[in-house]
């Protein structure tokens, strides 16, 4: 049996208390929600806080609200598929619901929280291994040890972001809130995710997301597609989220964002501009699409061959756009 | 043509498994379900290096944590085991040397598994690292030191040749030959238990081992082996096994290590491998390279194979001999192959030791073999199908390499899905991107000679009438889900005609069960079911005797059904079953029974031939429909037709379960699963976890049709064959065919990945797959002729077959 | 500032509600669910396959819904209502799913069949006519090696029929 290490507890009730306890046991603490990413890191001893603060009780934590401005508070403690059974997000926000429907199994979203799939730790298969294995590879930069077994050499750990709904927070212009003895921050989701494997979010150790906030998404449409091996349990290998707002049939704004091949989410900045004031021709999607994939960097790191996904980005790129663009026309 | 079918009451039918509703409620105890008084936690300490000489083990900083009440190395367990006389060699804990990432160093017994894992962390190994091997075709040059200190050379475990007939003269009079190289890659069982063992040794110096094992007569033997304890103080229970499919069928070091600390402890002694262990016990499908050169006329009918194979047999022997052979034994039965060669090595490498997985040794070459023959098809511009069905291997004949065929149900698999599928007015004719594909196959009924060569029965029963009417049966048999409780029940069921749930079933207990060999090699129901039949037989006489001297009815006249004993020609005199048994105690005392087994003698009498040859063979036809994405090289699997020649299913929905499952693994296979290792990276285990070792969910699972053909067999219990295994076979080889058929690919490989299927698309001669097979470096010493029945031989080869001469096993 | 509720190797003690039983427990603090379960109450129908929440097979019900118990702490289920395999008979007799999956095939070795019949359990209680594609979805994290799930399919729909007050099943 895979067991967790020893560790002392708290279930405290508010916010506040969370933040207080976070900044009494420092860096040796963690916050746990649904525990599923954290746990099986534990069983693993990726990490082995000594102190857990489980938000649990945390009320506040939870709940999900339309605002006057069209705009969407979602607590990061609401469970995933609390939120894929909201018909109301399904409808307005189909994309993010596409997203925390392809996460891993419905028994695990009935445990997992949108919070914690924005913070996922980052994957990868030199990393996500027991403690015995990877002591058979001298462990990992990430953990324990002192190379990169990805990309000997590198100075940057290279785990992915996996998270399915990072990237649609990106393209849909999520803001998110952080409250920590220092006060009360927001942060673009765009600035949340940072790419490096190691230190892969903008969150501090004693910081605690308080809310996530959708703007409202007028008239733009936007879309998830993810690419892997199995319809359930597995983390993309892949995902594309992109949005895209029309003016006329030219493309007004777009935003299209890349995950599952890179630390962080990535925005494919050079086919957003390839489509702004464009028609959305065949033409200006494989171009877009093109454009996506030239620059994107999928190692050796998780399942499928890292040529055949890097391969795929300019496949996945181009029907998200093909998507969006049928669903303009319903 | 077939006879009419008896009238059955439990045969064929679909009653509730007997063993069900326990496990329907958490009643079913698995191994690690047990708990004793005072039970102490093993875990075992592995290596994380994958070749080595062991320098020194240090214990003492574990032997010091609270809580730890002993550690083992292997110096305490000298005597080497293994599954076969022939490859006796693994030891329960590395004495000198480990051979991959994951081969078990110490273990430790403590109060729980938090102090016992903390335990083994804190043990210290120096070593002394030798030159690792990773693949076979850089083992075959033995240019690193030789893995073991035995085998056929260096690191070549195994080299096989055996030609019957003239094969390069059938080729050379072949309108074309069809040469084709293959990959199939290694592959694991998975079962979702994982292998646990529990031990402890009685005041009376009697040790107990509960095991999630499928042989525990083999675990048995192995075990007094090292433990060096006379095999009549050790007793060993096979708890129900959580899946098998292969997996739990080799004697394992764990199950040793705990009851050695047991010994050492005076305290149980429980071992739960954790998911990742479970990768390393391994003993799953080889990595097979083969080479087949099929000489056909222009009529696509075969006139000669010579097949060539390559496996990746891990780091020990397992039943790595017999996979060899199996790699090459059942190219015969399907399709008339008038002459035949085979040639095949196993080597060693630092990889989780190989061994028999759900068709042991077979799906590989059949995968070659069907997806071969859709080429000759293709080329031809014949039906695929159609050509099948114009060579079968006819029934009650004797195959080029000397297998009795007995029943024969292969053309009727055939056209029913054919039929079921719309066959032949779709294949090649689908939209692109869609297609159909079809591959035949067939399988033993057990293997027709034991592991250990020797007159006993491969099978034992005995049975026990009790005075209430109920019947218990004692069978050494171990259900690991296949249902071979409810197949042992049904047979005496079906004979006394007691009700289902009046027997008793003592099953898998070396103590209290005579022999029966194990759930492996798809034997049980025809083995088990033939000595279950003439216990219960034998019981039925003398009730039939006691009954008909009360009732003055001659016993041949009485029936046996709903519990009663009664005149057939006047079903109202009669008694009930326990009345029956009341009389024939009185008359002759207890009723107890016994009933055995032993597969009738194989044709052949050359080295080798005891793998092959078996009681009967069941037959499979799969038909497959795949929608290929084009630009991603995905392939969905939309609907499979299977086929399976049964002979006559003893329970109709258990069988229908094989089936589905079979397909079910072999669409895994086919499409996702394998065991892959980072050679680059100190030989790891590239995937060990169920996240990331690809098994298929409900989601991937397509909509399956099945078809049982009944044509009883003559050697089978009630007429029936195995169908645990060989369903499976053709559906690899069916997915490649039905690939061709929708998009004109070749991927000549299992799994076929998406990367790989638009490799195919890309490469000039829309194939992917391997280009090169090595020499096998086979010599004419290593040949070994025999000439087939078509010539006039009589089984013997032109060398003579001396068991003796072979170096037999390894040193102690 | 709360004090920390539990610490290293000293067993604490909750109560929650196990199979309609109110039960105090003692348990060391770092245990899942599925240890409590299986080693501190000894029920040991909930099986387990990887104790990292990739296979479903500890799957149970926790206040109604399913969770995997490899995933859960003890000490998350003070207050809680667990419903584990060994629960869903009652003085009636087995679960009609119970029923089903003994007598059609859906539980071969029997191993991740917990697992299933309490994901079942919860879908049929909110759906007791799920079409196959809903089958498939929820279903979907459990994994099974021996029957190719379906089944277990039919096993469902059968249940279902005698749940929806249609006829009994064997």
């Amino acid at each position: 049996m895979m067991r967790l290490p020893a560790f002392a507890y708290h279930a405290p009730n508010s916010a506040r208390e969370v933040v207080e306890i976070l900044a009494g046991e420092g860096p040796s603490a963690s916050i746990v929600a649904g525990g599923t990413d954290l746990f099986p890191n534990m069983k693993r001893r990726h990490q082995t806080p000594k102190t857990l603060v489980s938000l649990q009780d945390v009320d506040e934590l939870r709940g999900v609200s339309w605002q006057s401005d069209g705009s969407l508070r979602i607590g990061p403690g609401e469970i995933l598929r609390a939120l894929e059974r909201d018909a109301d997000i399904g409808n307005r926000l189909p994309a993010l619901v596409a997203a925390v429907r392809s996460i891993s199994t419905p028994v695990l979203r009935n445990m997992g929280t949108i919070g914690g799939n924005l913070c996922l730790d980052t994957r990868c298969n030199y990393y996500n291994q027991n403690y015995e294995w990877r002591r058979a590879i001298n462990f990992c930069l990430k953990c324990d040890g002192d190379t990169c077994w990805v990309a000997p050499g590198s100075k940057v750990c290279w785990a992915v972001n996996s998270s399915d709904t990072a990237p649609v927070m990106m393209a849909l212009g999520a803001k998110l809130r952080l409250i920590s003895p220092r006060g009360t921050r927001e942060v673009d989701a765009q600035d949340f995710f940072q790419n490096d494997g190691i230190d892969y979010l903008a969150k501090k150790p004693d910081e605690l997301l308080t809310d996530i906030e959708i703007p409202d998404q007028g008239k733009s449409r936007s879309v998830y597609l993810k690419l892997r091996r199995r319809d359930a349990f597995d983390f993309p290998v892949l995902g594309v989220a992109a949005r895209i707002e029309l003016d006329g049939e030219v493309v007004k704004n777009a935003d299209i964002v890349i995950n599952a091949v890179s630390p962080a989410p990535t925005r494919a900045n050079a086919s957003e501009k390839a489509l702004i004031g464009k028609k959305m021709s065949d033409d200006v999607l494989a171009e877009a699409a093109l454009l996506a994939y030239k620059p994107s960097k999928p190692l050796d790191n998780t399942d499928f061959e890292y040529a055949w996904r890097k391969k795929m980005v300019k496949v996945y790129v181009r029907r998200a756009l093909e998507h969006i663009r049928s669903s303009f026309l319903i | 043509m077939s006879q009419k079918k008896p009238n059955y009451n439990l045969i064929g039918k679909s009653p509730r498994k007997v063993d069900g509703l326990s496990k329907c409620t958490g009643v079913t105890k698995f191994a690690d379900d047990l708990e004793l008084p005072r039970m102490l936690f093993c875990k075992i300490h592995r290596s994380h290096v994958a070749h080595a000489r062991i320098v020194s083990i240090d214990t003492s900083a574990a032997e010091k944590i609270p809580g730890v009440k002993a550690v083992l190395t292997g110096k305490s367990l000298p005597i080497s085991f293994g599954i076969l006389p022939v490859s006796q060699d693994e030891h329960a804990l590395c004495l000198d040397k480990v051979r991959f990432v994951g081969d078990p160093v110490a273990a430790v017994a403590a109060i729980d598994e938090d102090i016992a894992f903390d335990a083994i962390n804190a043990i210290k190994v120096e070593y002394e690292p030798l030159d690792p091997v990773f693949e076979p075709e850089e083992a075959l040059k033995n240019e690193v030191p030789p893995i073991h200190d035995y085998g056929d050379d260096g690191n070549v475990h195994k080299r096989v040749s055996m030609e019957f007939g003239d094969v390069e003269k059938s080729l050379a009079d072949s309108d074309e030959v069809f040469e084709d190289i293959f990959f199939y890659e290694g592959n694991t069982h998975l079962a979702m238990e994982q292998h646990s063992s529990l031990a402890w040794m009685d005041p009376d110096s009697r040790i107990t081992i509960w095991s999630s094992t499928q042989t525990p007569h083999y675990l048995h033997r192995a075990a007094a082996k090292v433990l060096e304890m006379p095999p009549s103080r050790v007793r060993i229970v096979a708890c129900p096994n959580g899946g098998g499919f292969g997996g739990k069928s080799d004697p394992f070091n764990h199950e040793i290590v705990v009851a050695k600390l047991a010994k050492m402890t005076n305290r149980p002694v429980k071992v739960t491998l954790t998911r990742e262990e479970v990768f390393y016990c391994h003993r799953g499908r080889h990595p097979v390279l083969m080479r087949s050169k099929m000489g056909v006329k222009k009529d696509g009918t075969i006139q000669g194979l010579h097949f060539e194979t390559l496996l990746d047999g891990g780091s020990y022997g397992s039943y790595g001999v017999a996979s060899t052979y199996y790699t090459g034994a059942l190219q015969t039965v399907t399709y008339k192959v008038p002459t035949y060669r085979f040639d095949g090595v196993r080597a060693f490498t630092n990889k989780a030791p190989c061994g028999p997985k759900r068709g042991h040794g077979t799906p590989q070459p059949r995968f070659g073999m069907e997806v071969q023959l859709d080429k000759v098809a293709a080329k031809y511009g014949l039906n695929p199908a159609t050509l099948r069905l114009s060579m079968m291997q006819p029934k009650d004949s004797i195959t080029a390499n000397w297998l009795r065929i007995g029943s024969m149900g292969l053309s009727r698999c055939i056209e029913k899905v054919v039929e079921g599928s719309d066959f032949n007015n779709r294949h090649g004719k689908l939209p692109r991107g869609s297609g159909v594909g079809i591959a035949c196959s067939s399988y033993i009924c057990g293997a027709g000679l034991p592991i250990y060569w020797n007159n006993l029965p491969h099978s034992g029963v005995q049975l026990k009438c009790d005075r209430g009417g109920g019947v218990a049966v004692f069978c050494g048999e171990t259900d690991i889900g296949q249902g071979s409780d409810t197949v042992l029940a049904t047979c005496v069921a079906e004979v006394l005609g007691v009700d289902l749930y009046d027997i008793r079933i003592v099953a898998g207990d070396t103590d209290l069960t005579p022999v029966d060999l194990g759930s492996y090699s798809s034997r049980v129901t025809l083995m088990m079911g033939n000595a279950a039949i003439q216990a219960a037989e034998r019981a039925r006489e003398l009730l039939a005797k006691a009954v008909g001297e009360k009732l003055e009815v001659p016993g041949s006249r009485l029936g046996f059904a709903e519990n009663r004993i009664f005149d057939v020609e006047n079903t109202e005199t009669g008694v009930t079953f326990a009345e029956g048994v009341v009389l024939a105690e009185s008359k002759f005392g207890t009723i107890g029974t016994v009933g055995s087994y032993t597969p009738p003698p194989s044709p052949g009498r050359f080295r080798g031939h005891g793998v092959g040859p078996s009681p009967a063979y069941s037959y499979s036809a799969a038909v497959v429909e795949v929608s290929v994405d084009e630009e991603t090289g995905m392939i969905t699997v939309d609907k499979v037709w299977i086929g399976h020649d049964i002979g006559q299913s003893i329970n109709e929905t258990l069988v229908i379960g094989q089936v589905e499952g079979s397909v079910y693994m072999g669409l895994g296979e086919a499409l996702m699963e394998e065991m892959t290792y980072r050679g680059n990276r100190f030989g790891v285990h590239k995937i060990p976890s169920l996240l990331d070792y690809k098994s298929p969910t409900t989601k991937e699972m397509p909509e399956v049709v099945t078809y049982l053909i009944e044509e009883p067999d003559e050697n089978g219990p009630f007429g029936a064959k195995e169908v645990g295994q060989g369903p499976l076979l053709p559906i690899m080889p069916a997915v490649a065919n039905a690939v061709y058929d929708a998009l004109g690919v070749r991927v000549d490989e299992v799994p076929i990945t998406p990367a790989k299927v638009l490799k195919a698309l890309s490469n000039k001669d829309l194939r992917h797959g391997p280009t090169r097979f090595p020499d096998l470096k086979i010599t004419e010493q290593d040949r070994m002729r025999v000439k087939t029945q078509e010539e006039g031989g009589d089984g013997r080869s032109d060398k003579p077959f001396d068991r003796k001469k072979k170096k037999e096993a390894v040193k102690p | 500032m709360t004090t920390p509720q539990a610490t290293v190797r000293r067993k604490v003690q909750r109560t929650f509600t196990v199979n309609g039983d109110v039960e105090e427990v003692s348990f060391l603090p770092h245990k899942t669910l599925l240890e409590v379960l299986r080693e501190d109450m000894h029920l040991t129908g909930t099986k387990h396959g990887c104790e990292l929440g990739e296979c479903g097979t500890c799957t149970v019900l926790m206040n109604g819904e399913p969770v995997l118990s490899c995933l859960v702490l003890g000490l998350a289920c003070e207050g809680a209502d667990i419903e584990t395999v060994e629960g869903m008979a009652g003085p009636d007799g087995p679960h009609p799913l119970q029923k089903t999956f003994a007598s059609i095939g859906a539980a071969q070795c029997g191993y991740c069949t917990p697992g299933f019949l309490l994901t079942a359990k919860a879908l049929v209680e909110w759906n007791s006519n799920p079409d196959r594609e809903t089958l498939k979805e929820e279903l979907s994290g459990v994994l099974c090696r021996c029957t190719g799930y379906l089944q277990i399919f039919q096993a469902v729909e059968e249940a279902c029929v005698e749940i929806r007050g249609e006829g009994e099943t064997k």
